[in-house]
């Protein structure tokens, strides 16, 4: 047991020589998630401090490590450090006997993978330990998890890892969980846990799950789950942390370290499942799961972990029934209809005629009258003017919403914003003092890009951190664009939600999801299954099918190629469009669209193909009213983007290819370019993108073709003739 | 059991992959397990079960002349058995299409020819009928014998690996089936509908059962697809894969109704959706998958989804199939050996059956699990080990046979000496003969002294 020696300095207090006989159990909780849902709120304050029904969630996380025996915790705190440490260091864990609380800063770290190398560059961790973030909520007891790690460490050395996993079915619409987390593909081994198989963020298009055939070879029976979720609380034995520097690219626990170790057959390394049943436990991952939890801990699920009994404080919050904890000095009016299912804060005033409902409101706020409060979460000292109205949303510390103004569900307010009188905020909106940093590019919900992204993040986030620097020296940093109006004297931006994220907010929002939503996706489902279904008859049915046992198999593999040229092809426009709207250069394309093309295992004829699609398509989405405007649309496309292009064009057969590839575009998807097909054809060879025997090859490969297949070599006659007699002279 | 259920015995006819063990006079359906036809088996099988109406398809006339006289010899009184020829190779699809007219009852249960077994048919009938289930497979457990030490006896079958037949997903109640891959896509990663998991929630996966080749089906949905589906030729890898995959979205038209006539009222569904959707949105119980989904349509009727059962047979239960080489060794050593309730026989007390009319040498040994047939001579000092010795053979003096079988009247010469091998009826071994691991084909010779490893011989043939 223990990690390998190092001479590094101890740095925890905690080194008694005890220690040497009995290993207290430690933990890692990581005070930084490391992703960017809960912006803008997290400009100005870490995750783990933002309130969880009137309480920091970091609280409830070491309320639990402490309940469940663990006696030293080292929190890991990068972004608002600071916050965190003075949080920690002021806060009741400090003088608890048996628990002690370590602090480790970083600035640098910038994803969970930095924060275990560093933590095992410290040295501190000696057994087998709690790995959690510090959003995570849970009254599991460890002791069961615990022991069946141990004892299953002793057989097998291998076996590094215990997973917590809790039954939670998605559902079968949205395929996300109630968290808000999208669903989760496990395979498990049914007899030892063994955990074989995790597919997170899985690809809704692609319609099959495809595991290792060497699992059933293995085993000889798996289960697949996709009704359980990922509680987000590990049990690891000190060589993760060795792994994690070992494999000095691991970043993310699950996306690398766990597919990593499932991936790898060399080392042997093993992770396990734990199945919690009773117990609750789960992660604050995004605002729907905060309206999830929330609403959890209210309905006491999360007991003890509830307002009356933990976190009494200074003013204790009493239950009263229909789910209501009011702290004790509160002013409610009498003609004020408060509940069910509402936490009120100490010192909060709410006025007549005011409805709360399934709401959350933290101390010395001031409600005025007529206001309607509808699931919704507002934090500490805010004004609700009269005749408010708030439905699903999040008002962060110091907003002053002026009277009559109105939020739509899954609004975000964040700290000190004001809303003007009578201004309705629409639906989704996140405001904040601070304006939207313009570096966050659109990959960012996808969280890949979190290594650069996130390093601008953090480095704002320090700023902040400086007191009172914070805004100003963040104003210089980002772009200037004209204060979005919230009304008469309205303080704060709205900012803009990026075009791919605008689909996929209310799955992650307050708000519940709105039923025509729900219905159009049901019908999307039903779509894709009647899709699916008929892919794989058709190939049956049209006769091609031999005796016994191919025809599944080829069924599979032609579906698979097609599912891939028309992922590939969706992916190239995307980045292609990326690469117009960002002003990316040529250069960088390339490198993008390349390595699309090895992850895709594509030909550069097929990177040609889809560039040239894209072009066409972006040509034919710009702007005109004539034939002639979309001539000059496509001329302007094809001039910026011809080094692209040509890139991908080595010889004659892959420009032959694109001509076929015209050819279809003009037929199926942009049509109108189809009368502009000569005119297209003779501008791309006078730019030099197609050669004289390429459109010549082209004519002589049609020659033999359908006549409906000669719409285009008909209509290109003329130019054809004009270049034979052109060669000709030149003979 | 009265219920209303056809069986159809799918009895093969002069299986290619089973040469040089078939031959003109011996089809596949008659090759002997413990020194009686393998489809005498199926036929107790389903005597048992009290399911006496049959209809046996052979492929080929030949082949069908030559079962339908053994059957109506052997069950004269006790079965009621149709013996219906069909052409060679249409498969096993082909064979159900080319008798389909001779379909009346509302299910169909479908038996191979070549199955060793005891699980009763008639459960599999009775899980079909409860479950209202479009098609209804057994499932056994991997056979044993399969996966003995590879070589001990001489098989040729190095396609499949042992023991891996199929993989097969099923719903956490173990009763439906969900997910079905068989041959070639084993050797590839395992690709499983994620819709099914998703409606299911959790889904077992397992190497370790077997496709037994029992089917019940619904008449008419087999008819319709059998129809629709005129490319189908086999059941197993065609038939019922295409139902287990298209289970959620039938085109079936399960209740009779033709399809194609209910696009009219797409939009009239929306009410139903709103049903659907606060099941969804309310989370609470999970209802069985395939409730799920039809309530997607409830009244909507673009929608149906249609059962695909199992019935998995308990795993002290015998089940082969005597489709390879390798199985008609194992299944002749299991009837005389471990499974020997199968055979029919009573075993004497030193664990074997020697007719009384066999004449024994001295200082001849017959040790157990070993079947020698009526009227068999052997000679002096002869030692048979877990054998099976068909009728009137003559076996020369010092002759060693183990682990083999030897169907009827083949001659032996002195001093041979055979090892895991099939010798047909009617072969000759002259002396001091030494086979490993062989198949001798029915009537060759093979000449004294020559000595076999691993190899077929046989006559060459037309």
């Amino acid at each position: 047991m223990g990690a390998p020696k190092k001479s590094a300095p101890k740095t925890s207090s905690s080194d008694d020589p005890e220690e040497l006989a009995r290993v207290p159990l430690q933990a890692v909780l990581l005070a930084d998630s490391f992703t960017t849902k809960f912006r803008p709120i997290t400009l100005e304050r870490p995750k783990v401090l933002l309130p969880l029904v009137n309480v920091p969630m970091i609280e409830y996380a070491l309320a639990w490590l402490e309940s469940a025996g663990v006696e030293e915790v080292f929190v890991f705190c990068c972004a608002h450090a600071k916050q965190v440490t003075t949080y920690i260091e002021n806060s009741q864990w400090r003088s608890q006997p048996n628990f002690t609380v370590t602090t480790i800063e970083s600035h640098n770290s910038i994803s969970a993978g930095d924060a275990l190398r560093l933590i095992y560059e410290r040295n501190v961790i000696h057994g087998d330990f709690v790995l959690i973030s510090g959003d995570t909520l849970s009254n599991m007891s460890l002791v069961r998890a615990l022991q069946d790690h141990k004892d299953r460490r002793k057989k097998d050395s291998n076996a590094v890892m215990t997973m917590i996993i809790k039954h939670s079915k998605p559902s079968s619409a949205t395929h996300q969980s109630r968290l808000g987390t999208e669903e989760l593909f496990m395979a498990i081994d049914p007899t030892t846990k063994q955990l074989l198989y995790y597919e997170e963020n899985a690809n809704h298009l692609k319609g099959t799950l495809s595991l290792d055939k060497m699992l059933l070879v293995d085993n000889s029976s798996i289960t697949l789950h996709n009704d359980m979720q990922d509680c987000y609380i590990d049990i690891c034995s000190p060589e993760v942390l060795s792994l994690f520097t070992d494999n000095f690219d691991y970043q993310h626990l699950r996306r690398h370290f766990v597919k990593g170790l499932l991936v790898d057959d060399i080392m042997g390394y093993k992770i396990l499942t734990h199945e919690i049943h009773s117990s609750y436990a789960a992660r604050i991952d995004n605002y729907r799961s905060y309206d999830t939890i929330s609403k959890d801990i209210i309905q006491r699920w999360t007991y003890p972990l509830v307002p009356d009994v933990l976190f009494p404080g200074d003013s204790p919050t009493r239950l009263d029934r229909q789910g209501m904890y009011c702290a004790s000095e509160i002013q409610l009016s009498r003609s004020a209809k408060v509940g069910p299912l509402i936490v009120i804060g100490s010192s909060t005033v709410v006025g007549s005629n005011t409805t709360v409902v399934n709401s959350v409101i933290g101390k010395g706020c001031i409600i005025g009258s007529n206001v309607l409060i509808e699931g919704s979460y507002v934090w500490d000292n805010v004004v609700i003017e009269d005749g408010c109205e708030l439905r699903h949303a999040i008002v962060c510390d110091g907003v002053i919403m002026k009277s009559g103004s109105r939020l739509e569900p899954g609004v975000v307010l964040s700290f000190k914003v004001v809303i003007g009188p009578n201004f309705v905020v629409p639906p989704y909106s996140k405001v904040s003092l601070h304006q939207q940093p313009t570096v966050e590019d659109s990959d960012e919900e996808l969280e890949y890009a979190e290594n650069s992204s996130d390093t601008i993040h953090s480095s704002t986030r320090g700023q902040v951190d400086k007191p009172n620097g914070g805004s100003s020296s963040d104003l210089s940093e980002m772009q200037q664009q004209s204060i979005p109006e919230l009304g008469l004297g309205g303080m704060g931006y709205i900012w803009s939600i990026c075009e791919g994220c605008h689909e996929e907010e209310w799955k992650h929002s307050v708000a519940p999801i709105p039923p025509e939503k729900l219905t159009e996706i049901t019908r999307a489902i039903e779509d894709d299954l009647d899709l699916a279904n008929m892919d794989r008859n058709a190939p049956a049915s049209s006769g091609e099918l031999k005796p016994d046992t191919q025809v599944d198999s080829e069924d599979d593999e032609n579906e698979d190629s097609r599912d891939d040229s028309t992922y590939f092809e969706k992916e190239v426009e995307a980045t292609f469009l990326r690469a117009v709207n960002e002003n990316i250069k040529v250069d960088h394309v390339i490198l993008e669209v390349n390595s699309l093309r090895l992850s895709y295992n594509m030909q550069s004829v097929d990177c040609a193909g889809a560039i040239f699609y894209s072009m066409m398509r972006l040509a034919s989405q710009l702007s005109h009213s004539t034939a002639s405007e979309l001539y000059k649309n496509v001329g302007s496309v094809v001039s910026k983007w011809q080094k692209l292009l040509k890139s991908y064009l080595p010889g004659k057969d892959e420009e032959i290819e694109v001509i076929l590839k015209f050819e279809e575009i003009c037929l199926e998807s942009v049509k109108e370019l189809s009368p502009l097909f000569t005119q297209i054809l003779h501008f791309l060879y006078d730019k030099e993108i197609l050669s004289e025997e390429a459109i010549q090859d082209w004519e002589t490969e049609k020659a033999d073709a359908d006549e409906s297949d000669k719409v285009f070599v008909k209509q290109a006659e003329k130019f054809l003739q004009w270049l034979r007699e052109a060669s000709e002279e030149e003979e | 059991m009265a219920m209303d259920f056809q069986v159809v015995v799918l009895a093969g006819g002069y299986s290619k992959n089973l040469a040089p063990l078939v031959s003109k006079e011996v089809p596949k359906a008659l090759l002997p397990v413990a020194n009686r036809p393998v489809l005498s088996y199926v036929l107790e099988l389903l005597e048992q079960s009290n399911l006496k109406d049959l209809i046996v398809v052979v492929e080929g006339e030949d082949a069908a002349l030559r079962v339908g006289g053994w059957i109506s010899g052997a069950y004269v009184d006790r079965l009621h058995v149709e013996v219906a020829a069909v052409p060679e190779d249409i498969g096993t699809a082909g064979a159900l299409r080319a008798i389909a007219h001779h379909l009346t009852a509302k299910d169909i249960l479908v038996l191979s020819g070549d199955l060793v077994s005891d699980v009763s048919p008639g459960a599999v009938a009775a899980a079909h009928r409860r479950h209202d289930a479009v098609i209804t497979a057994m499932l056994c457990s991997v056979p044993v014998s399969g996966l003995t030490e590879p070589g001990s006896a001489g098989g040729k079958d190095k396609s499949k690996k042992p023991g891996r037949y199929n993989i097969i997903g099923l719903d956490p109640s173990k009763q439906f089936l969900l997910h079905i891959a068989t041959s070639a896509e084993l050797e590839k990663d395992i690709r499983v509908q994620k819709s099914v998991v998703r409606a299911v929630g959790e889904m077992e996966l397992r190497a370790d059962l077997m496709d037994a080749h029992v089917y019940a089906l619904k008449r008419s949905a087999l008819l319709e697809i059998l129809e629709q589906k005129d490319t189908f030729q086999s059941l197993k890898e065609d038939l019922l894969p295409y139902l287990v995959r298209s289970q959620l979205k039938s085109e079936i038209p399960v209740n009779g109704t033709p399809p194609g006539e209910e696009n009219g009222n797409e939009k009239t569904g929306s009410n139903n959706n709103q049903i659907l959707l606060s099941r969804i949105l309310s989370n609470a119980s999970k209802p069985e998958f395939h409730q799920l989904h039809e309530l997607g349509h409830y009244g909507d009727t673009t929608r149906r989804t249609h059962k695909c059962c199992v019935y998995i047979a308990s795993e002290s239960k015998y089940c082969a199939r005597l489709n390879t080489i390798q199985a008609f060794s194992d299944i002749n050593r299991d009837v005389t050996g471990e499974a020997n309730y199968l055979s029919g026989y009573t075993f004497s007390s030193h664990n074997n059956i020697i007719h009384p009319s066999v004449e024994l040498g001295a200082k001849t040994t017959v040790g157990p699990h070993c079947m020698v047939g009526e009227g068999s001579q052997m000679g002096d000092k002869c030692s048979v080990k877990r054998s099976v010795i068909g009728r009137h053979c003559r076996i020369g003096f010092n002759v060693k046979i183990v682990n083999s079988v030897i169907m009827n009247h083949v001659t032996v010469g002195d001093g041979c000496s055979i090892h895991g091998s099939v010798i047909c009826s009617n072969v000759q071994l002259q002396e001091r003969v030494v086979l490993k691991d062989c198949q001798v084909g029915a009537g060759f010779v093979v000449v004294s002294g020559g000595e076999y490893k691993g190899e077929s011989l046989a006559k060459k043939e037309k």
